[in-house]
């Protein structure tokens, strides 16, 4: 099953990048005829031809530099010796790689280079992984006749400030490679060459180290080097790696690509899959570097059970802790009805284990009781592309970025929150597109040295709606609707209700400027640049569904996108950004109270039969709780018992004291998870969770790729995630059987008409793959409703403005919203387990400096932020990125509290909550808040039940 | 009646006292009574004859070599009185010889005039190359630059109307016509004694070039030790635009060309024109690979022409005269007139402009008249810092460019930098690798480190004395940054330090004790 494990090699390189052109040439390299598309360059040619040119400062994720001089070839009827990196092919060019005097000159060439380098190759740490070393060898070097006396750069200090990697210059061979990485690649353009001539190096700035450069630590430098120059501190600590294994990212919805690079079951470096569709070969500082988590030592490997929260916990077999936690949930049932146990299951687990927790609460518990972290997230993205489009997916791939002229990036940070898709975002942006932000911070792609949008709608927290109806408003106004499309592809009854509507002069963007805060021109100059702009793209994120109104955000754009004919092709189309690497995938698996696989209804009996048949239990037809009504059952005594995996809701959640009210009410609380989190406080039977290294599965990414998660050590905790809920299922009775994740997929494919065509075979085969999957399109399907909507024809549906019942008072003047940043993930239970604290070691409020001055609030000062619901403390950070009456924060850290002060406002069709919208006051403050002082209490008596945990 | 006066303004000029030269005259002038018009000319290029005073006489203009601000009360009396019979006088300067043997069509107005007055400019012959070309279609104007046979100035001699026509005939919505004005060469100044005297030449030039390609936007990439050469073209420029001879609609016509002039920032690797390229984009100047070549892909990405400054200003005589008027001069495939730039250790150095075909020791020897020293001439280096190093047996050789390069020597942008006995051309060759080091712009590992390493081996050359391994690796890496080299920087410095060896080789003689070491 596992073909992707290998002996570890670096991965093949053809020193340029691929051209995709239709036009083949064809030409004669060493007496082989290579035939390539035109455009390639002659080292690319020889390289698929499996003809090997030296070469150290090409590598084909970089546009060719000519600079080693390793690569010259003779080419027939031409003058000296080009490079062959930077010359292009022609038809019927005769090559020669190798030949006498080809050898002399490649020779001389690294008799120069290696005078001044360091000759420890013995004890350098890529000693054997190193292209330098290697191209030595190739040509033949055995002199150093200038000796090693001369002028040279051996004893350069090295720059080890990076948790993560150390630079060591002295090994530089100023190929440019990190430049144009993080030039080309990542978008930063941190690097540099300075000074000129023989005093040319690599720097991140005058008197700067990495660390305090403008540096994102996304690796792609590091991976470009071809020396020890750059290198990752793990390998310098523990050697290169023996074998690796291809997996994918388990931190954001980008789902890259990844090459668990490992000795025995140690991993050594994570590298970023150059076949990695979603990445292809990009990483950033968390899936490259913040893996340490998974063997950090608060890990927890052992099943526990207790009878009460403040018991100390008891160390017990699996088959004990699971039989402990059935009989208990089934004593619950009995005491308090069929529908009083749920679970939630996790987007950060696999498909398959989400698969089988959706399956277990339906026929081992009996009901629909089933909800996901998607709730909190993207539940408005399912229920609003549904409504218009007929799918509850994004509908294109990364890659149709590149094709984008206009983009529209709405309540969504790329650079921070999605950044491997955020450097996509900016190379386009480089080559020419537009770009507009919708988003009440100033975010990086707003404006940085390298990128600026073409405008920004600062709009207020809670009108998105609003603003959005005045881009619609504009287009139809000024006559900018793609007329053709909607009347071939949109249904016409719903359009016309639609356009009545949206004609309506309180639509108007200079009628709306007063609750959009934004200015009645931007928006229509927005709106022409959309409309008119050439391919426009919409990427969307939390920023527009955790609202009150997010569902009807989502519906908006879609509206927007299909008035304009941006859906259908590449370069266009609606693209929500998940936030976790599974939450499109644990929606898919039905992990929703009212649906079933493949967003299909419980209520519909066809439906129910299906499932019934295959899985020979009757099933329940009422919708079950969503994740609020769980905790609103279970404060008023008809809940009281979940099961919930791989989840902190306990820190994720709005209005964190009615969470902890309702987990403290809990009979039976079974939390699985890697680390003793928020939630396993409260909990009763704790099952030790396995990381993504741990275990075999897949995961869907935000542009609906299925990849595959592949094992790369031993669980931790005997088990892996499918395999502990396979105990818990068998111990309440189900009669179950899977062997591997492999079957669990097959069981999937046959049941989800989109998945119909998926198996482990396929995705081994093509990489991966894009649902839908089935006969018509057996290898998946990058771009969504090319020819008609899944729903047939495209649903215009009326998006009337209602302002969020949470407004700004005398009293709570300020509007709080909430995001993320780089080198943190969601709750942080990851990355606060790596270096990646070394940036971002607490989360801080961005304010105003004008709302500051008027608090006298000063940077770093304990600044107290109350709502209607509570209060919390943290310290301040003066911001322009705000604007006046607007605060930021941000939820990595426990402590922090943010969700405490969060309402229980939610999305009227999806109860999404809007974190995105809190009235606030902030005042100067001298200690943290009363919750915070409980809160680290509570924090440290937990971990001492853990500590004098009894061994059963 | 009042006297018409002309002092050179000139860097050169200045240099030698010019302005002392300037400031007594209008001092004495005063003094005198003398109803007079100083123009501050551009410089002929007659270096020895500087602080060169001119006056217009009946006759024609007379010249007064040399001039110190001691002269002048006496220059004045020559003045008034109308008679000049003065020891510094040189008679009429149209018949002075170093002059007048000179074939003079680049440099014809160079020296006659305020370099930034456009009547003058246009009294004298200018801007009829742009009308004629305003009437001509964009490939008709190529045609005559082709038929021209002119080539590069800047020291490659590629074929500028073959340039001209890959930039037309690659399509785009924006072109541009970049001026290559970074003459960094030690021993040249021909750019700069037109820059500084002839201004309107180059911009009619560039003007002429953009409607024949059909690009709207031109810059002059400047260096930076310029001053007077940017104080020239800004003046200049201002002048063409306020005639509309730049801007919107030149001359009424429906072509449009916009110029501008940029500063380097002293560093000699921005002369290489895709160097200069990044510089003028703001970038770090380092050489780009080609292909692309900057015709196709240039300035920003677009199609660009760039030419040095005497190819953009021979186009105005080509387009004036006509393309077969300009091949008239010259031979073999060397067309035109070549202005040389002699300098170093000679008599009377400066600009020598002759049609193809003459031999280095005639201008040497005749213009130049033998050594300052008065000793035996011993070597010549032609072509820059990147040329080669010629012995005196070798000087005569005709000045063309592919005559040259059979002699194992390089025309370049015409220098001439002359040396006598008393040179060490193993110092020589040290220099050049030296300069190379310097001035590398670290991209291609050949120059980047291959420089170095050749300023060390022959450090210990001079130093000590050379060994047979010596010269044997001093040869190898020769031979690796010439064949291994992106740009000619590094494929260059080779050719004066292998002239050196092989031209000279009792510079290089391998000492007893050292070869015994070798063996």
């Amino acid at each position: 099953m596992n073909s992707m494990v290998e002996f570890y090699q670096p991965q093949p390189d053809f020193g340029t990048p691929a051209i995709q052109a239709t036009d083949a040439v064809s030409l004669t390299i060493d007496g082989r005829v290579v035939s390539v598309p035109q455009g390639t360059s002659v080292m690319r040619a020889a390289f698929e031809a499996g003809i090997k040119v030296p070469k150290l400062c090409a590598t084909d994720s970089l546009e060719p530099f000519g600079s080693c001089r390793v690569c010259l070839v003779h080419i027939e009827g031409r003058r000296g010796y080009p490079s062959s990196c930077t010359t292009p092919v022609e038809a019927g060019m005769t090559v020669t790689t190798q030949s006498d005097q080809l050898a002399k000159i490649r020779r001389g060439v690294m008799e120069l280079y290696i005078s001044d380098h360091p000759l420890d190759c013995l004890t350098c740490p890529t000693n054997g992984d190193c292209e330098l070393q290697s191209t030595a060898g190739e040509v033949g070097l055995r002199d150093v006749r200038y000796g090693f006396a001369g002028e040279n750069h051996t004893q350069l200090e090295k720059d080890e400030s990076s948790p993560y990697f150390t630079f060591d210059s002295s090994k530089c061979i100023v190929c440019s490679r990190c430049v144009r990485a993080c030039e080309e690649t990542q978008g930063t353009f941190a690097l540099t060459i300075s000074g000129r001539g023989f005093d040319s190096r690599v720097s991140v700035g005058p008197e700067a180290n990495f660390v305090e450069s403008d540096c994102v630590s996304c690796g792609a430098c590091v991976a470009a080097c071809p020396t020890a120059t750059l290198t990752e501190n793990s390998i310098i600590e523990k050697g290169i790696p023996e074998h690796s294994v291809t997996t994918t990212c388990a931190y954001c919805g980008v789902g890259c690509g990844f090459k668990a690079e490992m000795r025995g079951q140690e991993v050594i470096r994570m590298t970023p899959w150059k076949d990695g569709k979603a990445n292809e070969g990009h990483a950033c500082v968390k899936g490259r570097f913040a893996f340490g988590y998974s063997t950090h030592k608060d890990r927890m490997t052992e099943p526990m059970i207790r009878d009460s929260i403040d018991q100390p916990w008891k160390k017990v077999s699996w088959d004990e802790a699971l039989t402990y936690a059935a009989t208990r949930l089934r004593e619950i049932q009995e005491k308090y009805g069929q529908k009083s146990i749920g679970a939630i299951s996790s987007s950060r687990c696999t498909n398959e284990e989400v698969w089988l927790v959706q399956k277990m609460v339906r026929t081992g518990f009996g009901n629909n009781n089933i909800d996901t972290c998607a709730r909190v997230c993207h539940s408005p993205t399912g229920y609003g592309l549904k409504q218009t489009l007929g799918e509850s997916a994004g509908t294109q791939d990364f890659a149709s970025v590149a094709d984008a002229d206009v983009i529209v990036v709405m309540g969504a940070n790329p650079t921070e929150a999605h950044p491997v898709f955020g450097s996509r975002l900016k190379r386009r942006l480089r080559e020419g597109a537009h770009l507009i932000v919708i988003d009440p911070r100033r975010i990086e792609l707003v404006g940085a040295p390298h990128v600026k949008s073409d405008l920004h709608l600062p709009v207020q927290p809670g009108a998105n709606v609003a603003l959005l109806n005045a881009i619609a408003h504009t287009v139809v106004d000024e006559g900018l609707m793609d007329a053709d499309f909607v009347k071939a592809r949109c249904e016409e009854t719903a359009f016309k209700r639609w356009l009545s509507f949206i004609q309506q002069p309180e639509n108007a963007p200079e009628a709306s400027e007063a609750y959009t805060g934004v200015h009645a021109d931007d928006v229509r100059k927005a709106a022409r640049l959309y409309a008119t702009g050439g391919n426009a793209a919409i990427y969307y994120g939390l920023g527009v569904t955790e609202h009150s109104q997010g569902s009807t955000t989502v519906m908006a754009i879609a509206n927007l996108a299909m008035l304009t004919g941006n859906i259908g092709r590449r370069g266009v189309g609606v693209n929500p950004l998940r936030g976790q690497n599974n939450v499109q995938g644990s929606c898919d698996m039905g992990s929703f109270p009212h649906e079933l696989p493949g967003y299909r209804p419980v209520s519909d009996d066809t439906v129910r039969e299906t499932f019934e048949g295959a899985w020979g239990v009757k099933l329940d037809a009422e919708p079950g709780h969503r994740i609020p009504n769980m905790f609103d059952e279970a404060l008023s005594g008809g809940f009281k018992g979940l099961y919930c995996q791989g989840e902190d809701i306990a820190q994720s959640d709005p209005n964190t004291r009615h969470v902890e009210a309702a987990l403290e009410s809990m009979e039976c609380l079974i939390v699985q998870d890697i680390f003793l989190n928020e939630t396993a406080k409260f909990a009763h039977v704790f099952l030790p969770g396995s990381s993504f290294l741990e275990k075999d599965g897949t995961f869907t990414n935000a542009e609906r790729r299925i990849s595959r998660v592949r094992k790369a050590m031993e669980p931790l905790g005997g088990k892996a995630d499918w395999e502990a809920t396979l105990g818990l299922a068998q111990a309440l009775g189900c009669d179950w059987d899977y062997e591997n994740p492999e079957q669990i997929m097959a069981e999937i494919a046959s049941l989800t008409p989109t998945f119909a065509g998926v198996t482990y075979e396929k995705i081994e085969r093509l990489g991966s793959v894009q649902w839908p999957c089935t006969d018509v399109a057996s290898e998946g399907t990058p771009t969504m409703h090319e020819d008609s909507f899944t729903r047939g024809l495209g649903q215009f549906v009326v998006t009337e403005y209602v302002p969020t019942a949470e407004r700004c008072t005398r009293r709570f003047p300020l509007i709080l919203t909430t995001g993320r940043i780089l080198s943190q993930y969601n709750v942080g239970a990851q990355t606060r387990r790596t270096e990646n604290s070394t940036w971002h070691a607490e989360d801080v409020l961005e304010i105003h400096p004008a709302d500051a001055e008027s608090r006298g609030i000063s940077e770093g000062d304990w600044v107290g932020i109350a709502s209607r619901i509570g209060d919390t403390v943290l310290r301040a950070r003066l911001s322009n990125r705000v604007r006046p009456g607007v605060v930021y924060t941000t939820f990595h850290h426990p402590v922090s509290g943010a969700n405490v002060i969060t309402t229980d406002n939610s999305d009227w069709a999806t109860n999404c909550p809007e974190y995105k919208v809190t009235a606030v006051e902030a005042m100067r403050v001298s200690q943290p808040s009363e919750w915070q002082a409980r809160q680290q209490t509570f924090d440290k008596k937990q971990k001492q039940l853990v500590e004098e945990a009894i061994v059963g | 009646m009042s006297v018409r006066v002309y002092i050179s303004g000139d860097t050169t000029a200045v240099a030698v006292g010019a302005e002392r030269v300037a400031q007594r005259f209008e001092v004495e002038a005063t003094r005198a009574a003398l109803s007079y018009e100083l123009v501050r000319s551009g410089s002929r290029g007659a270096f020895g004859l500087e602080p060169l005073l001119e006056v217009d006489s009946a006759r024609g203009r007379v010249g007064f070599a040399a001039v110190t601000p001691d002269d002048i009360p006496e220059l004045i009396r020559c003045m008034k009185e109308s008679v000049f019979e003065h020891p510094k006088c040189l008679g009429l300067v149209a018949e002075i010889p170093w002059l007048s043997d000179q074939t003079r069509v680049t440099f014809k107005r160079c020296g006659e005039g305020a370099p930034a007055d456009l009547e003058n400019y246009q009294r004298l012959g200018g801007y009829v190359g742009l009308n004629n070309a305003l009437a001509l279609s964009r490939q008709a104007i190529v045609d005559e630059v082709k038929a021209s046979g002119l080539r590069g100035r800047g020291g490659a001699a590629f074929p500028t109307g073959i340039k001209w026509q890959t930039v037309l005939d690659t399509a785009s919505d924006q072109k541009y016509i970049v001026c290559n004005a970074d003459e960094g060469d030690s021993g040249t100044f021909a750019d700069r004694l037109l820059m500084e005297g002839d201004p309107f030449q180059l911009i009619e030039g560039m003007t002429i070039t953009g409607v024949a390609v059909g690009a709207t936007q031109g810059y002059i990439y400047l260096r930076s030790e310029y001053p007077r050469a940017q104080q020239m073209l800004e003046r200049a420029i201002d002048a063409a635009y306020d005639a509309g001879l730049l801007g919107q609609n030149i001359l009424e016509s429906r072509s449009s060309f916009d110029l501008e002039v940029r500063m380097g920032a002293g560093s000699y690797i921005c002369g290489e024109e895709t160097a200069l390229l990044n510089s003028l984009e703001g970038k770090r100047g380092v050489v780009r690979a080609k292909p692309p070549l900057p015709a196709i892909e240039g300035l920003f990405g677009q199609p660009t022409v760039v030419n040095n400054v005497l190819t953009l200003a021979s186009v105005t005589a080509i387009l004036a005269d006509g393309g077969a008027d300009y091949a008239h001069y010259g031979v073999n495939r060397s067309k035109g007139t070549i202005p040389l730039q002699l300098a170093g250790n000679v008599k009377n150095g400066g600009l020598i402009e002759v049609p193809f075909g003459a031999s280095l020791r005639t201008v040497i020897d005749e213009w130049g008249g033998g050594t300052r020293s008065g000793r035996p001439v011993r070597a010549a280096q032609i072509g820059g810092p990147l040329g080669a190093y010629l012995s005196n047996t070798q000087l005569d050789v005709t000045i063309d460019y592919e005559a040259m390069a059979a002699a194992g020597g390089m025309l370049g942008h015409g220098g001439i930098v002359v040396f006598d006995d008393t040179v060490d051309m193993a110092k020589q060759a040290h220099f050049a690798m030296d300069f190379c080091a310097k001035e590398s712009c670290g991209k291609c590992t050949p120059c980047r480190i291959g420089a170095v390493r050749g300023r060390e081996v022959l450090e210990r050359v001079c130093e000590s004395g050379a060994t047979e391994d010596d010269l044997i690796l001093l040869m190898d890496l020769c031979d690796t940054m010439e064949q291994a080299s992106l740009c000619a920087m590094g494929g260059l410095t080779p050719l004066p330090v292998k002239s050196a060896v092989n031209n000279f080789p009792e510079d290089f003689d391998v000492a007893p004790e050292n070869s015994e070491v070798a063996v």
